[in-house]
C-alpha cells in the first residue's frame, strides 16, 4: 500500500462463461496520486472497461472473479471493506463517466428528475438529507460548473432534447454531484465530433484543475492520453506493458507493444506513409 | 488530365415533415457542391456529423436521387442510371461498419460471389477468382468457408474491401472504412488501400471524420459544413494553410501525439474559456472578427 487516493495492486480477474474461464486481468497494478491525471490507454479488449468496473465496484459475479489482488481508496482496500461501506464510497467519493451518454440517461424523465434521483440517493447513502429546493439549487450550481449556459431549460429538458455534446456534459454534471475526490472517465466523448470531443476534453481539464480532483481517463486514443494526462499506464491483453510519464512514453517508448502502437497513429503533419510496409496480415 | 469523377453543382433537399405528415420546409443537406477526382488519385471529404459527407457517397452509388446537379463517372453523366450493371461495375463502396454491411448468414465466399455472379462472372471461374481476392486482402483462401462472426473487425472489413473489388471497380467510395478499428487494425487495413489503389489504378472518394488518417492518404480534400464545401484544395495546403474558419477550428480539435503536430494546429480564440463552436465562432468572425489567444494545452 501506498500514499495514492488510488491504488490497485496486482489484480487479477476471470470471467467465466460456457464453463470456459479466461484471464482478462493479470496483475495491474496502477497508482492515482490525489489531484492527478492519469491516463489507461490500449485497444480494444486490453482490459480497460473491467478495470474501472472493477474499482466502481460494477463487476457481476458469476461471471467475473476478481481472483487476486487489492483496490485501495485512501488507504482502505475496497475489496475486504464491507459492501455497506463501499457503497458509501461510489458515486460520491470516486465517480465515473461513460462513453455513450444516451444509453446512460433515461429517455422518459427530465435531466433536473434524473439528477435530482442521484443526489437524492447519494445524500442518503451518505446519511445526508436535503429539500427538494435546495436539491434543485445543487443540480443549477452543478450544472452551470459544466458550462451549460442555461441551467433551468436543461433540467426541464429531456435527453432527446439536447445535442449530443450537451449530454456528455449532463453526464459529467451527474458524476459531480456529490463533490468526488476521483473521476474515471471511460472514453469519454468518443461518440461525439472531433470539434465537441475537444470541447468535453477541455471541460474535463479544467473542471479537475479548478476542484482538485484526481482523474483517471480510460482511452484508446492516443491524442488524448497526450492531451489529458501527465502520467500513462499502455495496457495490452489484461497485462499493463509500460507506465512512465506521459511526455516520456511519447519521447521514448520502450515496450514493443507501445512503440507498435504510436507507430500506427497517423500524423496530423503526414509522413505516416501507408503502403510502404506493404499489408502484412 | 482527365477526371475519374466529376461532381457538378450536386444538391439535395430533404423534406422536413410535421407530426400530420405535412411539410413544413426542407434540409438542405447536400448544397451546391462541385469538386473532381483525377484518375488513380484519393479525393478526402471531411466534415462534422450531419454535413452532408454520406448523402454526397449514396448519390454517387446510385442510392439516393439529387435534388439537382450531375454525376459524370469518366466522362460519362450518370446522374440519371442507377444501380445498373455497367454502373455497378464501374462504382462499388465499402461502409463503415464491416458487421452489418455483410451478411451474417453467408459464408465469405458466398458474400464475394454475390457481385461476382450479378456481373455474369463465368461460374466456372468463380471459385478461382474468390481465392485471388481474398489473397489481395491477405487472407488465406480458407477463410472462404468462415461466417462473418468468426472473423475480427479488421478481417471483416478486409472482406468488404475485397468483395469491392471483384469486379474490379474504378471507383472506390469508402465511407470511415476504419472507424470501426483500432488504430493497429486500421494501419494494416490503410496500408493494403494504398498497395491495392497502386496496383490496380483506383480512384477513391475517402469520406472520414479523422483529418489525421486524412492527411496520410488523401491528395486533395473538400471541408463539407452544412451541406457546402467550405474549402477544398491540395491536402498539404489546405492543412498547413487554412482559410475558413470551420477548416481551422477541426484542424484546432484534432488530439495529436507529438510537439510539432500540435505547433501545426491553428490557434483557435477561446470564449468564455471554452473552446467555441463553429456556429459562434463564424459569428464572431461576421460581428467583426476573432483575435487569436490560444488554446491551453
Ligand atoms: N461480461 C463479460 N463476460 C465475458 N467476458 C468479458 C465480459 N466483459 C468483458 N469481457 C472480456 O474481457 C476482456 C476485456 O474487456 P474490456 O471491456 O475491459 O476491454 P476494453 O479495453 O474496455 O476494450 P474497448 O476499448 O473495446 O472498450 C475482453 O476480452 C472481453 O471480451
Ligand atoms: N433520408 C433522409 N431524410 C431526411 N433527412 C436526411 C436523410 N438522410 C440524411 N438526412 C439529413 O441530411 C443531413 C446530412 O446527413 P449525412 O448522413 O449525409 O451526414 P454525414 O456528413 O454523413 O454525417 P456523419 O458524419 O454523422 O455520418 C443530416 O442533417 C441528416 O439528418
Ligand atoms: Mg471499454
Ligand atoms: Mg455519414
Amino acid at each position: 500500500m501506498n500514499d495514492a487516493l488510488l491504488s490497485v495492486r496486482n489484480l487479477s480477474v476471470s470471467f467465466s462463461t460456457y464453463g470456459q474461464t479466461a484471464e482478462v486481468l493479470k496483475d495491474v497494478s496502477l497508482d492515482v496520486p490525489a489531484r492527478s491525471q492519469i491516463a489507461l490507454v490500449g485497444e480494444s479488449g486490453s482490459g480497460k472497461t473491467v478495470t474501472m468496473k472493477a474499482i466502481m465496484g460494477l463487476l457481476h459475479h458469476p461471471p467475473a472473479t476478481i481472483t487476486g489482488g487489492q483496490i485501495f481508496y485512501d488507504g482502505r482496500d475496497l475489496l475486504t471493506m464491507p459492501a455497506r461501506e463501499r457503497l458509501k464510497l461510489r458515486g460520491t467519493a470516486m465517480s465515473m463517466v461513460f462513453q455513450d451518454p444516451m444509453s446512460s440517461l433515461n429517455p422518459v424523465f427530465t435531466i433536473g428528475d434524473q439528477m435530482g434521483t442521484i443526489l437524492k440517493y447519494a445524500d442518503r447513502r451518505l446519511g445526508r438529507s436535503r429539500g427538494k429546493v435546495e436539491r434543485m439549487a445543487r443540480v443549477h450550481e452543478v450544472l452551470g460548473q459544466v458550462r451549460m449556459r442555461d441551467p433551468e431549460r436543461v433540467t426541464r429538458s429531456y435527453p432527446i432534447m439536447l445535442s449530443g455534446g450537451m449530454r456528455q456534459r449532463v453526464l459529467i454534471a451527474m458524476a459531480l454531484l456529490s463533490e468526488p475526490k476521483l473521476l474515471i472517465a471511460d472514453e469519454p466523448g468518443t461518440a461525439l465530433d472531433v470539434t465537441t470531443q475537444a470541447q468535453i476534453l477541455k471541460l474535463l481539464k479544467d473542471l479537475v484543475e479548478e476542484r482538485g480532483l484526481a482523474l483517471m481517463m480510460i482511452t484508446h486514443n492516443l491524442g488524448v492520453v497526450r492531451e489529458t494526462s501527465s502520467y500513462v499506464y499502455v495496457m495490452n491483453k489484461g497485462v499493463v506493458v509500460e507506465h512512465r510519464p506521459t511526455a516520456e512514453l511519447f519521447a521514448s517508448p520502450a515496450d514493443p507493444y507501445t512503440k507498435a502502437l504510436i507507430g500506427a497513429v497517423p500524423r496530423l503533419t503526414g509522413g505516416s506513409g501507408f503502403g510502404r510496409a506493404g499489408a502484412a496480415a | 488530365m482527365s477526371a475519374m469523377l466529376e461532381i457538378v453543382r450536386l444538391s439535395k433537399h430533404f423534406p422536413v415533415r410535421n407530426g400530420f405528415g405535412r411539410q413544413t420546409g426542407e434540409v438542405r443537406a447536400v448544397d451546391d457542391v462541385s469538386f473532381s477526382i483525377e484518375k488513380g488519385k484519393v479525393y478526402g471529404l471531411a466534415g462534422e456529423s450531419g454535413s452532408g459527407k454520406s448523402t454526397i457517397a449514396r448519390m454517387i452509388m446510385g442510392l439516393t436521387r439529387p435534388t439537382s446537379g450531375d454525376i459524370l463517372l469518366d466522362g460519362r453523366n450518370i446522374t440519371g442510371d442507377t444501380g445498373t450493371r455497367a454502373y455497378g461495375r464501374k462504382v462499388q463502396m465499402v461502409f463503415q461498419n464491416p458487421g452489418s454491411s455483410l451478411n451474417p448468414r453467408r459464408t465469405v465466399g458466398q458474400s464475394i460471389a454475390v457481385p461476382l455472379d450479378a456481373h455474369g462472372h463465368p461460374r466456372s471461374d468463380r471459385t478461382r477468382r474468390i481465392v485471388e481476392l481474398l489473397e489481395m486482402v491477405q487472407l488465406p483462401a480458407e477463410f472462404a468457408s468462415r461466417y462473418p462472426h468468426e472473423l475480427s473487425g479488421g478481417q471483416k472489413q478486409r472482406v468488404a474491401i475485397a468483395r469491392a473489388l471483384a469486379v474490379v471497380p474504378q471507383l472506390i467510395v469508402l465511407d470511415e472504412p476504419t472507424s470501426a478499428l483500432d488504430v493497429s487494425v486500421q494501419a494494416k487495413v490503410m496500408d493494403l488501400l494504398v498497395d491495392l489503389g497502386r496496383q490496380l489504378e483506383l480512384t477513391f472518394l475517402f469520406i472520414s471524420h479523422d483529418l489525421s488518417l486524412m492527411r496520410n492518404f488523401a491528395q486533395q480534400v473538400g471541408v463539407l459544413y452544412l451541406g457546402k464545401i467550405v474549402e477544398t484544395g491540395p491536402t498539404a495546403t489546405v492543412f498547413e494553410n487554412p482559410q475558413h474558419d470551420y477548416t481551422r477550428l477541426l484542424l484546432a480539435s484534432v488530439p495529436v501525439i507529438s510537439a510539432e503536430e500540435a505547433a501545426m494546429r491553428p490557434v483557435i480564440p477561446l470564449i468564455d474559456g471554452e473552446i467555441p463552436t463553429a456556429e459562434q465562432l463564424l459569428a464572431l468572425r461576421n460581428a467583426g472578427g476573432p483575435d487569436s489567444q490560444r488554446i491551453e494545452q
